[in-house]
């Protein structure tokens, strides 16, 4: 059994409570929302936190999902398995379902926090790709207020995110917009695996039918998940067709940053980001069909 | 008592019934290494190496020492001065226990803790300073003989080179001679990379240490406790019948339980220094990176043949990495292990196979699952080369098999490297896969797909293996020979216990045995007791690896119960007062009796006998009370249990992942004593040969560093990546095996890898793909689809 360095533990009550206890005991003490991120690295010894700062408690006060027309808001407690069962999610974003699928295993997902897996900001984290892939912007709380930051900033790079120490994710808002829809795919070496690389694409259409608006958020090919602003400017204006979707897989393939290790070679998971980035589209254009949108 | 349903049947002896063993494990109640605790019992934890070749300048242990926690830091120089710092290992090669010079791989021992709590133990090794002199590592075992390569093992006088062992085996002239006039030759370097047993439970010890009684009892997880508790002794000068080593229940083996560890060492010596029990349990990383791992063959592969496709002659050359120090477990004849029986299923006319071993920078071991001794190697290279040959020849891979295999008629039979198969019909079990799999169909499914573009592969493989080590005039593990053990009593009421010399890692021994003895008896596999992996109230055998429990310890049961059976006829002919010969033993269901011959249900149950045996009553003339049995049984050869396999996968052409679609496993183990635990066994070995060939792999970086070393880098397949096996049976008994039983551990993790390699390979067939090594993941495979399939380095 690998057994954790000395730490003290507190249990925070609100938010409020959590912020409070982050700003007294200072640059040492650490949220533990889901603990599948930091438990692990907390045994390895790869993180030595003096305090955990234990937010579970604040899963009635952080765990949700509220849709209208024009907005999804999600609480950063909201675990996993809330996201992969959500009836309301999938019918605006199915990407979440997509990707839910294939994010770890089930006692991971019982327990694995969206806030959890966004501020952990792992280049191979498949939400954070989801996020930026649907234009999400971050909540951020801390003893001055709140602000929001949207996903192309959130991340500073790899473990890093511009949340600081005092402060908390308290929820992602992502703009719901008409005649759309979103996929993702992901390939690993196993179930549970992390991804060699994934791919999520939004497509909205006009209505005339041609795309609107198109984005793509590639996962472990990079430093962060990735947006990639050049497809969204290529797909613009184009009729949604194979060679559209392959243009972007082209472009997708051009922009990534992978890097060679166990997981694949470079070359490889270049291949991959073009491969899925077509995948991904295609699927989201079906749904926007299946959805009578087009 | 036992309150659960059974699944179908109550047998009597032999047949289907749940394992009785799972009454615990289903509820929980399993006694691990580490669910041992004794009264004022300290933890250990082992400081070890962050690289992979360094000298050790020195080790400051001072604030460690002070924690006030902490009862011993021990470094390998305190070893050194008890003349401890060095052990033997399997291989007759010694191994540190502690570095005391240099450290040899990443992940060695360098000191250790002994403390209150397992918490504490771990925080002091953040105490302890050591300073390295890095230096150059070797990794890439083809270089590990270049000049100019570091020299590794200095500890050993008058070591210029990282040379650890050269062997041969056939007839290299003989070989020459019919690749010389072969029309056909194909040659392909192989590369079966190293992988780990990984078993759900790591391995640990406990120690107790009684200084008055001079006495040391350890609870090891351990797959031979007897063989242990000898080289212990031998080791650290403890007088042999004052060690007790117990094997509890233990969570898996796969061979990572075989070797002895330092470990174990430490937690004896932690428990003699303080006087108290001292508990040691590796974590995974620990497992992973620093104790036995299995494979690591570089093999060269000629096959040769007519045009036709007659099979001529096999011949191989073999790089084998073993670490830096060689720890493998293997008769000392065969420092190669069983590899000499890579001619396969396959009556060919030479064979040749050298083999040169070498030391590396990386841990130790090399027995591990399917250790069978190294047949998982031996089969892979002889069934990839017999389909590179199909490929090359433009053959069926099935058709080129039949028309080599042995044939039923040629059993008993010698192989070119001489070894005597006991029996066999290959194309009855190569036939009955073509069936359950409905090959032909497969393959007019496969044509069609093809013009679609679609990527569906369907490999074979056909193994044979040589298993139950093994007649003592040819097998040992250092010097001691591997005969078994094994002792029945039967208690007055009818009941038995048996004792056995191996111990059991999940296959199911407390059912099997009760069964064979039920069978000989004609009494409830229930009433039968069975006690092993404890030295103290066990006979003496070598443990269960290599698939030879039951050609070994299972031959010892029945022969011990027969025993038991010809005493008992004495018995009942007092009893029924007729000569010996008059009796007539029947087993019906209810269950074994003698009856007087052509009087029927006259006699006597065993029960009754046993009863007899005990009582007050007189008995025979020369026949002692008690009704008991004792044996030590040497086998007279190996069993050679065989299979075919068929495994059909699907390629993504976009992303090269691999789906297996169907696996069809035909299993021939001889007599199957319950088919339950013979099909778990082959599931198990079936799923452990798909995580081979696709994903599990033990890599290093080119410092050294292990890539493996958690759960998260070293895959092992689950559910989703295994398909519902279907299995298959057929039956041709061992002659020589009191039942014709022969092993099954081994079989599905040797004969399933080359099938899912040849699957994928046959899928690539469009890309020109003649050949990628494991692990085939999503990228490698990928890459072999551009033409650049590369070694796993
Ligand atoms: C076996 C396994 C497989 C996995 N596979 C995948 C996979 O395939 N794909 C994938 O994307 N992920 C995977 N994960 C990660 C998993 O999804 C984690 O649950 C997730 O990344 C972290 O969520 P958590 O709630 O457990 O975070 P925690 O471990 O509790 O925290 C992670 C980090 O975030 C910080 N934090 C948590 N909540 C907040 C907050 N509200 N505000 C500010 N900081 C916060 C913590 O301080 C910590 O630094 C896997 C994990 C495991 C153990």
């Amino acid at each position: 059994m690998q057994v954790p360095a000395p730490i003290e533990y507190e249990r925070a009550v609100s938010v409020e409570h959590a912020i409070g206890l982050l700003e007294r005991l200072g640059e040492e003490a650490r949220l533990i929302a889901g603990g599948h991120s930091l438990l692990p690295m907390m045994k390895l010894r790869l993180a030595n936190p003096e305090y955990l700062v234990d937010i579970n408690d604040l899963h009635a006060e952080l765990g949700y999902i509220r849709i209208t027309a024009t907005q999804v808001r999600i609480g950063a407690m909201t675990r996993h398995r809330e996201l992969l069962e959500s009836d309301e999610l999938a019918a605006v974003c199915p990407i979440f379902r997509d990707a839910e699928r294939v994010i770890a295993d089930p006692p991971v997902r019982n327990r694995g926090t969206l806030g959890g897996a966004l501020c952990q900001a792992d280049p191979s984290e498949d939400l954070s790709s989801v996020c930026t892939t649907l234009d999400a912007s971050c909540v951020i709380r801390g003893p001055e207020g709140e602000r929001t930051v949207s996903m192309d900033d959130f991340h500073l790079g790899p473990y890093e995110t511009v949340v600081g120490h005092a402060e908390m994710l308290t929820e992602v808002r992502i703009p719901v917009r008409p005649r759309g829809s979103s996929a993702y795919a992901k390939v690993d070496r196993r179930a549970g695996d992390w991804a060699v690389a994934a791919a999520g694409a939004a497509l909205w259409v006009d209505e005339r039918g041609t795309i609107a608006d198109a984005r793509v958020g590639l996962a472990a090919v990079g430093p962060n998940t990735t947006g990639i602003p050049e497809v969204s400017a290529a797909l613009r204006g184009r009729p949604p067709s194979d060679e559209a979707w392959s243009l972007a897989g082209a472009i997708a393939a051009q922009a990534c940053r992978p890097v060679t290790d166990s997981r694949g070679t470079a070359d490889y998971k270049r291949h991959l980001a073009g491969e899925l980035t077509r995948r991904t589209l295609r699927a989201a254009w079906e749904r926007v069909r299946e959805g009578g949108a087009a | 008592m036992s309150t659960f349903v059974d699944n179908d049947q109550r047998p009597l002896g032999h047949g289907r019934m749940l394992r009785k063993e799972d009454r615990r494990f289903v509820r929980g109640r399993g006694t691990y290494v580490d669910d041992i605790s004794l009264p004022g019992m300290l933890h250990l934890a082992v400081l070890r190496s962050p690289v992979a070749h360094a000298r050790i300048v020195g080790v400051d242990t001072l604030a460690a020492e002070a924690h006030p926690k902490v009862k011993a830091v021990v470094t390998g120089a305190m070893l050194a001065e008890r003349g401890l710092a060095w052990m033997p290992t399997l291989s007759g090669d010694v191994q540190a226990v502690l570095a005391t010079d240099k450290v040899r791989f990443q992940g060695q021992e360098v000191a250790f803790v002994v403390a209150e709590d397992r918490y504490a133990a771990r925080d002091a090794l953040e105490l302890i300073d050591v300073e390295y002199d890095v230096l150059e590592p070797v990794v890439d075992v083809r270089r590990a003989l270049d000049d100019d390569a570091p020299l590794i093992r200095d500890d050993l006088e008058g070591k210029r080179d990282n040379h650890c062992f050269d062997w041969e085996t056939g007839d290299p002239a003989a070989t020459a001679a019919v690749f010389d006039r072969a029309e056909v030759v194909v040659r392909q370097e192989l590369v079966f990379p190293r992988v780990h047993p990984a078993p759900m439970e790591t391995c640990g010890a406990v120690a107790d240490y009684d200084r008055v009684e001079e006495r040391l009892t350890l609870w090891a997880t351990t797959q031979a406790p007897h063989a242990h508790r000898t080289l212990l002794s031998m080791f650290a000068g403890l007088p042999e019948h004052r060690i007790r080593v117990v094997s509890p229940d233990i969570g898996g083996g796969f061979g990572n339980k075989v070797p002895i560890y330092p470990g174990y060492v430490h937690a004896i010596v932690g428990s003699m220094l303080t006087g108290r029990p001292v508990k040691w349990t590796e974590d995974r990383t620990e497992n992973l990176v620093a104790s036995g791992f299995a494979r690591d063959y570089v093999m060269q592969g000629e096959i040769a043949a007519t045009r036709d496709g007659r099979i001529l002659g096999l011949r191989s050359h073999v790089l084998a990495d073993h670490g830096a120090f060689n720890g493998t477990a293997a008769p000392r004849k065969f420092p190669g292990g069983f590899f000499g029986v890579f001619t396969g299923s396959y009556d060919l006319e030479a064979a040749y196979c050298s083999m040169t071993a070498v030391h590396t920078n990386k841990a130790p071991g090399g027995v591990a699952y399917a250790c069978s001794f190294r047949i998982a190697e031996a089969v892979y290279l002889v069934e990839r080369m017999v389909d590179l040959l199909a490929a090359e020849l433009g053959r069926d891979p099935v058709s080129l098999r039949m028309q080599n295999f042995i044939r039923p008629e040629q059993f008993p039979y010698t192989s070119r490297t001489g070894w005597v198969y006991d029996s066999g019909d290959y194309p009855r079990a190569m036939a009955e896969a073509l069936r359950i799999a409905g090959y032909d169909e497969l393959r007019a499914e496969q044509a069609e797909r093809r013009s679609r573009g679609e990527l569906m592969g369907i490999g074979v493989s056909f193994f044979t293996e040589a298993v139950g080590a093994g007649p003592r005039k040819d097998m040992d593990m250092l010097g001691l020979g591997m005969a078994d053990g094994c002792e029945l009593r039967v208690h007055p009421t009818g009941s038995a216990v048996i004792r056995l010399a191996v111990q059991t890692q999940g296959q199911g021994h407390e059912t099997t045995f009760a069964q064979l003895v039920a069978e000989e008896l004609g009494i409830r596999p229930d009433d039968v007791d069975v006690v092993h992996g404890d030295t103290d109230n066990t006979p003496y055998g070598l443990g269960t690896y290599g698939s030879r429990s039951t050609p070994v310890s299972g031959a010892a049961a029945v022969l011990a119960a027969r025993r038991v059976r010809d005493k008992a006829r004495l018995i009942a002919a007092g009893m029924l007062e007729v000569a010996p010969e008059d009796l007539e033993w029947t087993k019906d269901d209810s269950g074994g009796r003698f009856d007087v011959r052509g009087v029927p249900d006259t006699g006597v149950t065993i029960q009754q006998i046993a009863m007899r045996a005990h009582g007050a009553g007189d008995l025979p003339a020369g026949v002692e009370g008690g009704l008991d049995a004792q044996i030590s049984y040497n086998p007279d050869n190996l069993t050679y249990p065989f299979g075919a396999y068929i495994c059909v996968v699907d390629v993504d052409p976009g992303t090269a992942v691999v789906k297996v679609r169907r696996f069809i496993a035909v299993d021939d183990c001889g007599t199957r004593i319950n088919e339950m635990i013979v099909e778990g066994q082959i599931h198990g070995g079936l799923a452990d040969g798909i995580g081979m060939a696709l994903m599990e792999f033990i890599g290093f970086d080119e410092h050294g560093n292990c890539l493996g070393g958690s759960l998260m880098d070293y895959l092992i397949p689950t559910a989703l990546e295994v398909p519902d096996w279907e299995c298959g049976t057929t039956v041709t008994p061992s002659p020589h095996h009191p039942i014709g039983a022969k092993g099954v551990g081994e079989s599905a993790t040797v004969g399933s890898p080359p099938a899912v390699v040849n699957a994928v390979v046959d899928a690539l067939a469009l890309y020109g793909v003649r050949h990628a090594d494991m692990p085939l993941t999503p990228s490698r495979v990928w890459e072999a689809m551009q033409g650049r399939a590369a070694p796993p380095f």
